[in-house]
């Protein structure tokens, strides 16, 4: 049996990234080293104006770091000549349904990415025909966006991202212009696209809930990193949280307060079923 | 109220003038306008309506359809009709009031001139009852691309009347959406004269004005995520191909040329 000890190389490199949208204005992020490993599942979070949707647009070259690098699968997104290569890669689904979507058929709009790559028109069909049954959308392949419900335009915009292939999905608070069921449609596109294809996920958001199903979570305050772990420790630290101006799950602001009145239930419940569980413990055990 | 419009008027069907290439029924309808101001006679012109009633028939598309598209235009017609019986010359004076006269070959003219305008109107709806805006805005980027070799922007072109056409129930839900909002604080789009009303819009084009520029700013980043980089080297999924059916239809509109060019004999 052997044991590899050397981690793999991160999918998504931010090493000490600085980025400043005027020169003498405060940078947006401020020297940020995040590591994405492949298949990871990251939340970031923060509240307006925290450098978090920066910080996106740094992971696909849409920015470039003021100081600092960023490296997307190994590639320098600095060097021009890899523009296209680091795009292509890394995806990105943005907020707004209605901005992102270019053509007046759902299928022609999926088919947009690929048709930029230069991919020959059979290969196309291919992939268009794939990427709408990953989100589930095959039966709207015809229809005009404007039709569709928010969460089926942003499922549009996922598809349109996923049949170029890429190896790391950013979702710039995708869910922040949807209604609570188009927030589960589309966090449930992502969390199936993660567990059955490994798909290396950056999703961005100030909705803890939504940030309860990364594998980590990270916290941004003016631009740097406030906080870092598991959704479970970061949750836990509700006072913390709360300095950051940040709501943290009901259920885990419930445990600290009965762990507050001496009730000794577990610190990082996050979910009402936990809870049910921590109270049922305890209450058979007395 | 604004919300259940239809881009452009596209009737969605399977029907062989369906499947016609874009470009075949671009150029078609072309040369059949160009047919119709050939016409010189009535024996012409039923020519005209009978190919039009074919195409129409085999397009599944009824022809109250093709009316429709000619009501908007019911003013016009009529206005251009008695400007043509007054003023056109003509030698066989049916009826004289006055200084104006009404002649035979006014009378004629007036008539020829407003069977044209239908004829232009209804061949042009059948165009786009049948063909969908992306596939003319695909047809019109092909037909024109050698203009490319004179710098021509033909790509950008088609690219902005696409994305024209994709945001056109975009920005007309948000000007729904403002209009109400405006409405509920007071503001009043619908009394007063001309003028007035026209002043009451200038508070609903500001905001629209605004957020069409940050859509435009926001879609342009959304396009270049998306590898965006204009017309070079980018393939299209849906490859247009002419099949043996726009042969046919070419023949056809062919024959319908050559018979009106035979009936300009007929007149001498």
């Amino acid at each position: 049996m052997t044991i590899q000890q050397s981690a793999p190389s991160p999918k998504v490199s931010v090493e000490d990234a600085v980025f400043t949208y005027q020169e003498d204005a405060a940078p947006a992020v401020d020297h940020v080293t995040l590591p994405i490993a492949p298949g990871e599942f990251v939340a970031v979070l923060g509240h307006n104006g925290s450098g978090k949707s920066s910080l996106a647009k740094l992971l696909n070259a849409l920015h470039l770091p003021t100081q600092g690098a960023v490296y997307v699968c190994g590639m320098d997104t600095r060097q021009e000549a890899l523009l296209w290569d680091i795009r292509q890669r890394a995806g990105m689904v943005f907020q707004n349904p209605d901005n992102q979507l270019v053509s007046t058929i759902v299928e022609e709009d999926v088919a947009f990415g690929l048709e930029n790559l230069g991919v020959p028109p059979p290969q196309i069909r291919e992939r268009v025909d794939a990427a709408l049954a990953a989100v589930q959308m095959s039966d709207y392949r015809a229809a005009a966006p404007h039709m569709l419900s928010g969460g089926q335009k942003q499922r549009v915009a996922i598809a349109g991202v996923l049949a170029m292939a890429p190896e790391i999905m950013i979702l710039d608070e995708a869910t922040a212009m949807l209604d609570p069921s188009g927030r589960r449609e589309v966090l449930d596109t992502m969390c199936t696209l993660h567990r059955e294809r490994g798909m290396t996920v950056v999703w961005i958001t100030h909705a803890m809930d939504e940030a309860a199903v990364a594998q980590r979570v990270v916290v941004l305050q003016a631009g740097r990193v406030a906080l870092t772990g598991t959704p479970r420790q970061v949750f836990a630290q509700v006072e913390r949280m709360r300095a950051l101006k940040l709501d943290v799950p009901p259920m885990a602001e419930m445990a600290r307060l009965l762990r507050a009145r001496g009730v000794p239930v577990a610190a990082d419940v996050l979910t009402v079923e936990e809870m049910v569980e921590e109270v049922c413990r305890l209450s058979s055990k007395t | 109220m604004l919300r259940d419009i239809t881009l452009g008027q596209y009737h969605p069907g399977d029907s062989c003038v369906h499947r016609l290439d874009p470009r075949t029924k671009l150029v078609l309808t072309i040369a059949y306008i160009a047919a119709v101001f050939l016409v010189r006679g009535f024996v012409g012109y039923a020519l005209a309506a009978a190919f039009l009633l074919g195409a129409t028939r085999l397009a599944t598309i009824s022809v109250r359809f093709l009316l429709k598209g000619v009501k908007p235009l019911v003013m016009i017609l009529a206005f251009t009709f008695v400007l043509n019986v007054l003023f056109a010359p003509g030698e066989t004076v049916w009826l004289t009031w006055g200084a104006l006269r009404v002649t035979r070959e006014g009378v004629l003219t007036a008539l020829y001139f407003s069977l044209r305008l239908v004829f232009l109107v209804m061949g042009t709806s059948l165009l786009t009852l049948t063909t969908s805006p992306v596939a003319l805005t695909d047809a019109m980027e092909r037909l024109l691309s050698p203009l490319r070799a004179v710098r021509f922007p033909v790509h950008e072109l088609a690219m902005m009347m696409s994305i024209a056409l994709r945001f056109i129930p975009t920005l007309l839900e948000e000007t729904d959406k403002i209009m109400k909002a405006q409405m509920a604080r007071g503001a009043d789009f619908e009394s007063g004269n001309l003028l007035r009303r026209a002043r009451a819009m200038v508070p609903l084009l500001v905001p629209l004005f605004v957020s069409a520029f940050q859509r435009a700013a926001e879609l342009a980043m959304a396009m270049e995520a998306r590898c965006y980089r204009g017309g070079t080297h980018r393939t299209r999924m849906k490859v247009l191909r002419y099949t043996r059916l726009d042969g046919v239809a070419a023949a056809c509109m062919a024959l319908l040329i050559a018979l009106i060019a035979l009936e300009g004999r007929l007149y001498g």
